[in-house]
C-alpha cells in the first residue's frame, strides 16, 4: 500500500518540490529591491489561490457542460447537430485565447467573473467534442447486442456508452485543463489575476526572476493536473 | 412457438421492400435456419422478432401473442440474442457481461453469480478461470462462448442467433456447433438462426428456411431441402454434391452399431495374431487399446516391418486424431482427408474407445440415403 502511493505521489512531489525552491530561492535571494517589492510570499500565495480559483470555477462549468452537451449531441434526434458541431468546434479552437479574451473584455468588461466565463467557454470546446466523438465511437455492434438483450436507452447510455467512452472524454478534460491553465496567465491583462500578474509585472521591470516564477508555477501546475487526472483514469480504466 | 404472417419491412428511403409478405411458422423446440445468400433479408427478419426493427406490415406472434403489441424492453428481456461479432461489452469482466440480462431484471445478486456460474460451465468455460478476465484476454472461440452464455443466462424460451459462429476457425466453428448442439439437445428452446453457410444450415437446422431477395423461397427439413429443392435457386444454393452434404445430417452414434466394427486389439496381445487382424481388415490396421480400453494407438502394415517385439503394445503408433461420437460424418471426413488416412478412431470423452468410421462406412451411407 505504502509503495503504491509512492508510486502516485513521486512525481507531483519532485515538481512540486522544483516550484517551491524556484519561489524560496527568489524570495530570499532578490536580485535588487524591486524584486523584492514585487515577489513576496504573500502575493505568490495570493495569485496562486487566484489561478486555482479561474481554473476551478471555469473547468466545472465547462465539465459539467462540456459532458452534458456531448451526450445531449450524440442521441439520434441531435445527432446531426452533434456532427456539426465538430467541424464548427475545430474552427473555434484554432481562435487564440487572448482574442478570445479580448472579446469578452469589450462586451462584459473587466474583472474575475468575465475572466472565468472566457475561460469556460474556451475549455468546453475540447470536453464537448471528446465527449461525442467518444459516444459516437462506441462499436456499433455493442449497442445493438445491448438494444437487442432488452437494455433501455438511458441504461445503455450509463452502463455501455459512457464507461466505454469514459477515456476519450478523459482525454478532453486534460487537454482543457492544459490550456486552461496557460490561457489562464492571461485573465491578468483584463484583471482577473492569477498567474499572469507576476509574469506581465516582470516584464513591465524587466525583471526575469519574476517572470521565472510565474512561469514554473503555470507549468507545475499544468503537468501535476494532467498526471494526476491520467492516474486516476489508470485506476478507473482496467478493461483497456 | 413463433408465427410470422405476411411480415414486410421497408426501410425509409428504399423502395424495393428489403422483406415481403413473408410467412413462416417455427414450432417449440425447433432451430429453425434463415439462410440465403447477403442482402436476402435473413437478418432483417430476425430482427423484426425482437423488434430491433419495426415491421410495416404483417404479424409477429409468439405463443399466440401479438408480438408488435408487447413492451418491447419485455419482449427483449425474453428473447436471446446472440449477434454477428458478439457484441461483447469490451469494459465490463466476463461475469458482468453475462450477467447483463440478470441486471436488467433485478434478480438478486447471488440467484446471478449462481446462475452465471451455472451457464458459464454450460458453455464449457471454466468459471474460476474466466469469470473476472475481460473479453479483450480471450480467443475468438471462448468469445462466442460468452456470447451464447449470455444469451442463455435468464434461460429464455426463445433464442435469435445471427451468425453467432461466424467469427472463428472452421475446427472451432464445428467444435463451438457440435457443443451447441449437445447444449440445444437439453434445453430445447426454440432457436431462430440466421447464416448464408448451407452446410452451417443442414448441420444446426431441424428446419430451413431459405429467403432470396426478401422472400421466403422455401421451408423444409433438411432432408426435404436435400432431396427435394423448391427451384433452381435452392437446387444451386444446395449445391451440386447434395449426397456428400448429407454427411452432415448424420451423426457418428447413429450409424456406429450398424458399421463392421473392427475389434481392436489389447495392447499386450501376441503379434502373431494381430498380424491376423490386420491382413483381415479392410483398412490394413487395428486399433490397439489397453486393459481399460482406453486408446492406445494403432498397428498398421508397415509397423509390422519396422518395430519388433513380442506383444502388440511394441508396434503400436499414435493416431494422429480421433473424433467423438456426437460428431457428424463430415466432421468424420474432415479428420480422415486432414489425417489423409481411410478411417477414423472413434472415443468417448474418456478417451475410451468405441469403435472406427471408414471411408467405406461413408460410401455406404451416402449410397443408401442418395
Amino acid at each position: 500500500m505504502a509503495r503504491e502511493i509512492w508510486k502516485w505521489l513521486g512525481i507531483p512531489l519532485i515538481m512540486i518540490a522544483i516550484a517551491a525552491v524556484i519561489v524560496i530561492y527568489s524570495v530570499n535571494n532578490p536580485t535588487d529591491s524591486i524584486v523584492a517589492r514585487m515577489l513576496t510570499y504573500e502575493r505568490v500565495f495570493r495569485v496562486i489561490r487566484e489561478h486555482m480559483g479561474l481554473l476551478l470555477v471555469s473547468m466545472t462549468g465547462a465539465i459539467i457542460v462540456g459532458v452534458a452537451g456531448g451526450i445531449m449531441l450524440s442521441r439520434p434526434s441531435l445527432y446531426r447537430i452533434g456532427r456539426v458541431m465538430e467541424t464548427f468546434v475545430n474552427i473555434g479552437q484554432t481562435v487564440p485565447s487572448l482574442a478570445v479574451l479580448a472579446l469578452f473584455y469589450t462586451i462584459l468588461g473587466l474583472g474575475f467573473n468575465v475572466a472565468v466565463f472566457a475561460l469556460f467557454l474556451y475549455s468546453i470546446l475540447p470536453i464537448l467534442r471528446n465527449t461525442f466523438a467518444g459516444i459516437d465511437g462506441v462499436e456499433h455492434n455493442i449497442i445493438e447486442a445491448a438494444r437487442g438483450m432488452g437494455m433501455r436507452p438511458l441504461r445503455i447510455l450509463t452502463k455501455i456508452e459512457l464507461p466505454i467512452a469514459f477515456p476519450i472524454i478523459v482525454a478532453g478534460i486534460r487537454t482543457a485543463i492544459v490550456i486552461n491553465v496557460g490561457a489562464a496567465t492571461l485573465a491578468t491583462f483584463i484583471g482577473g489575476g492569477g498567474l499572469g500578474d507576476l509574469i506581465v509585472t516582470g516584464l513591465s521591470v524587466h525583471r526575469d526572476m519574476i517572470i521565472v516564477n510565474g512561469a514554473v508555477i503555470a507549468a507545475v501546475t499544468a503537468i501535476l493536473l494532467d498526471y494526476l487526472i491520467g492516474k486516476v483514469e489508470e485506476r478507473v480504466v482496467r478493461w483497456a | 412457438m413463433i408465427k410470422l404472417e405476411g411480415l414486410s419491412k421497408v426501410f425509409p428511403g428504399h423502395n424495393i421492400p428489403a422483406v415481403k409478405d413473408l410467412n413462416l411458422e417455427i414450432n417449440e423446440g425447433d432451430v429453425c435456419v434463415l439462410v440465403g445468400p447477403s442482402g436476402c433479408g435473413k437478418t432483417t427478419t430476425m430482427k423484426m422478432i425482437n423488434r430491433l426493427y419495426e415491421p410495416t406490415g404483417g404479424k409477429i406472434y409468439i405463443r399466440g401473442e401479438d408480438a408488435l403489441q408487447m413492451n418491447p424492453i419485455k419482449l427483449r428481456l425474453d428473447i436471446g440474442y446472440v449477434i454477428q461479432e458478439i457484441g461483447l461489452f469490451p469494459h465490463m469482466t466476463i461475469e458482468e457481461n453475462i450477467a447483463t440480462v440478470p441486471n436488467e431484471k433485478q434478480w438478486p445478486k447471488d440467484e446471478t453469480k449462481q446462475k452465471v456460474s451455472e451457464v458459464m460451465t454450460l458453455v464449457g468455460l471454466d468459471p474460476k478461470v474466466f469469470k473476472d478476465r475481460y473479453p479483450s484476454a480471450l480467443s475468438g472461440g471462448q468469445r462466442q462462448r460468452v456470447g451464447v452464455a449470455r444469451a442463455m443466462v435468464s434461460d429464455p424460451p426463445i433464442m435469435l442467433m445471427d451468425e453467432p459462429f461466424g467469427a472463428v476457425d472452421p475446427i472451432t466453428r464445428a467444435r463451438l456447433q457440435n457443443e451447441f448442439l449437445r447444449i440445444q439437445e437439453r434445453m430445447g428452446k426454440t432457436i431462430v438462426f440466421v447464416t448464408h453457410d448451407i452446410d452451417e444450415a443442414i448441420k444446426m437446422s431441424d428446419t430451413i428456411a431459405v429467403m432470396r431477395e426478401g422472400e421466403l423461397v422455401q421451408h423444409a427439413t433438411p432432408s426435404d431441402l436435400l432431396s427435394a429443392p423448391a427451384d433452381e435457386f435452392v437446387s444451386n444454393l444446395v449445391g451440386r454434391n447434395r449426397s456428400i452434404k448429407r454427411l452432415h445430417l448424420i451423426r457418428i452414434n447413429e450409424i456406429l452399431d450398424e458399421v463392421d466394427r473392427a475389434k481392436p486389439a489389447s495392447e499386450d496381445a501376441k503379434i502373431g495374431e494381430v498380424e491376423k487382424q490386420i491382413e483381415e481388415s479392410d483398412i490394413r490396421s487395428v486399433i490397439v487399446v489397453d486393459k481399460d480400453n482406453k486408446l492406445k494407438g494403432v498397428i498398421g502394415v508397415s509397423d509390422l516391418k519396422r518395430k519388433s517385439g513380442e506383444v502388440a503394445g511394441d508396434y503400436c503408433q499414435d493416431v494422429t486424431d480421433t473424433i467423438t461420437s456426437d460428431a457428424t460424418l463430415n466432421d468424420a471426413l474432415s479428420v480422415m482427408l486432414e489425417c489423409g488416412e481411410g478411417y477414423v478412431a472413434v472415443v468417448n470423452e474418456d478417451d475410451q474407445y468405441e469403435g472406427t468410421i471408414t471411408l467405406g462406412d461413408l460410401l455406404n451411407v451416402v449410397k443408401e440415403e442418395g
